[in-house]
């Protein structure tokens, strides 16, 4: 163990520069987050996750945020395991009709302010699976939605740069 | 891999289930092609794969499930799907489908027994899907899982789908595994269309078979010591795994890898200097791998969480057919690419390691033993990478039936398809490893704390799309 940490420790951090902040997602955001939220939330937002019917592909790279290259928390976001907790609700996939009442229920225990954003090409409009009798449509179809992430799966870089825009405009 | 098709009568049938539920045949899946309903057995001593279809009266025929209790979800599934009834089943609970009605979970009785309700809405970043626990203090003494909370209708949106669109809809089943869907989705389609994909494109399928295989072994293993709370390892894995995918991203355009395998072949050749970063990642595996698994395997109080905890009795793998690390380390000597077998592992070299032990800690010997066999097999690939065309012509053939088995990197995917006349997809089954998996993590908790629980779970990383579809 000695060995591994002293090696990591000289190597120094393979934490890579933060991607530009993705400016339309900056345009969408100042139409949906008021002012007044702003001053209250300092510099730091907790995320909630729920997969709403995703193929997981999009969780494996939003679990990639949290490793050595991305590394979330510098920014002061982390992902939270209470809806109580959470100022955005991150939600992937389609919205099936059997993840939409769990679906509805976490937004609901969320404290407000509260931010949703639609990650990947299913959360938009239901993506590949729309149509399907099992599937209810997009998140915007059951939440109100403050931003969207495209890309099936996006990868982290453009999680990232997404993230970012939510945080300059919420704080 | 010698494929027969067999038409029964109610005598055939039920025959066929007497030799499962004794053993000498390992159901691989159950299905329905409305009137049919379908079933594909593995003949245990000559490794043969039959499809046994019986044509439904009044929609119904008679229960697997009952001698053979891993059909018994396959049936439900079958019921919510396509409203064809197992006569005689002892479970006819919906399971794809979720009513308004309440679900009755099976009842524990005992004193002091108590719930627990988890999910579908977990505490990080997974899938949906609901346990409900009774334990005794800290001692599980029963689960029950509720699936289904991601059921997107993928089979249904299938049916009258084009050749391309059901490749990825195949290829979005379960993210993790979308090259090993992909690729057993391509393999059925040819299988129908009587043709074959050209040779570079088949090492290429088993390159990228291979790197998906690395990037979530690696990940699995790190997140198996997270949850025993030893976070370094769980950093240092999560490295190999990131530089997995950037040189997936690198060779094939795509982290995942998603849509790269197609029916004839593969849409796009490997990048020029794909085998240059591929050999890169190798080396830097090969550096970095063998130090972390001595610190894993040198940790007490790491394998004081992963040693005896969840264990999965042989007997169980055996009677579900559990594939993968979970039927491996569990006694199991089975691998779908050594049988039945495919190209291009046919004409490489590699060895399938099997344990006994069943316990969390063997389930990740058996990803590391894999691990070191991937890198082989990369190595062996990229060495004898063929030239020459990536894309077969996809033949003007009508119809047709085509089943292949790929082995994921949790274990077998099946998918069987039927065409039309027109090309398009009649209709498709796909069933992933983890169907006769994830009934055994309700065996494995058995006798367990409740605080173990994520372990076991993670050392399963059973897919609920996957399931679910």
């Amino acid at each position: 163990m000695r060995k591994t940490m002293i090696e990591s420790l000289l190597r120094g951090p393979l934490t890579e520069k933060a991607p530009p902040v993705d400016e339309a997602a900056l345009a969408e955001l100042a139409e949906s987050v008021k002012h007044a939220a702003r001053a209250r939330l300092g510099h730091s937002l907790s995320i909630r996750h729920v997969d709403a019917g995703s193929c997981n592909g999009c969780e494996l790279e939003m679990h990639a945020l949290s490793n050595a290259f991305y590394d979330l928390e510098r920014f002061g976001l982390r992902f939270v395991a209470s809806p109580r907790h959470a100022d955005v609700l991150t939600v992937t996939g389609p919205v099936t009709q059997n993840m939409r009442e769990a679906l509805l229920r976490t937004y609901e225990a969320m404290p407000d302010p509260k931010w949703v954003v639609a990650i990947g090409g299913c959360a938009v409009d239901g993506g590949i699976f729309s149509g399907s009798a099992a599937v209810a449509g997009g998140v915007k179809d059951v939440l109100p939605v403050d931003l969207t992430i495209v890309g099936c799966p996006p990868n982290p870089r453009q999680l990232l740069a997404g993230f970012l825009a939510l945080l300059q405009t919420a704080s | 891999m010698i494929l027969s098709q067999t038409s029964v009568k109610v005598d055939g049938w039920l025959k066929a289930i007497d030799r499962l539920a004794e053993g000498s045949l390992t159901l691989l899946s159950l299905w329905a092609d409305p009137p049919d309903v379908k079933m594909a057995t593995l003949d245990a001593a000559s490794g043969d794969i039959n499809i046994i279809s019986y044509v439904t009266r009044h929609n119904q025929y008679p229960t697997v499930g009952v001698k053979h209790p891993p059909a018994i979800r396959l049936e439900r599934a079958i019921r919510d799907l396509h409203k064809l009834d197992a006569i005689g089943a002892s479970d006819t609970r919906p399971w794809l489908t979720h009513t308004t009605a309440p679900y009755e979970f099976l009842p524990a009785e005992g004193e002091a027994l108590h719930q627990i309700a988890v999910g579908p809405v977990h505490a990080g970043i997974i899938e949906p899907g609901h346990f409900r626990f009774t334990a005794n203090g800290e001692f599980l003494v029963r689960l029950e899982q509720r699936l289904g909370y991601v059921h997107k209708g993928i089979e249904a949106l299938m049916t009258g789908a084009p050749l391309n669109r059901a490749a990825k809809l195949a290829a979005r089943t379960s993210g993790d595994s979308t090259v090993a869907y992909g690729f057993a989705f391509a393999r059925a389609a040819e299988m129908a269309l009587k043709i074959a994909a050209p040779p570079r494109a088949v090492y290429l399928r088993g390159l990228m078979a291979e790197l998906e295989r690395l990037a979530n072994h690696f990940g699995d293993i790190g997140a198996i010591c997270n949850d025993a709370s030893f976070s370094l390892l769980h950093a240092q894995f999560g490295i190999l795994r990131e530089l997995t995918l950037r040189a997936a991203e690198a060779c094939f355009g795509h982290r995942l890898m998603m849509d790269v395998i197609v029916p004839g072949g593969v849409a796009r050749d490997i990048s020029e200097d794909g085998v240059a970063q591929v050999r890169a990642l190798l080396a830097e595996a090969r550096r970095v791998f063998p130090h972390l698994i001595q610190l894993y395997d040198n940790t007490a109080s790491l394998q004081d969480r992963t040693v005896t905890t969840g264990v999965v009795k042989p007997e169980y793998a055996r009677q579900f057919g559990a594939g993968g690390y979970i039927g491996r380390a569990s006694g199991r000597d089975v691998d779908a690419r050594r049988t039945p077998g495919y190209a291009p592992y046919d004409a490489l070299t590699f060895d399938v390691p099997v344990l006994t032990d069943g316990d969390v800690n063997a389930r990740v010997w058996i990803r590391i033993r894999e691990v070191e066999q991937s890198l082989g097999l990369i190595d062996q690939i990229v060495e004898s990478l063929p030239n020459g065309a990536i894309m077969a012509e996809l033949a003007a053939v009508r119809g047709g039936e085509g089943l292949a088995m790929v082995e994921a990197f949790r274990g077998d995917v099946l998918v069987w398809l039927r065409l039309d006349t027109e090309g398009r997809v009649a209709r498709c089954h796909l069933r992933d490893a983890s169907w006769f998996q994830w009934p055994l993590l309700e065996t494995a908790v058995d006798g367990n704390i409740v605080a173990d629980f994520p372990l076991c779970n993670k050392s399963f990383n059973c897919s609920y799309a996957g399931h679910d579809l």
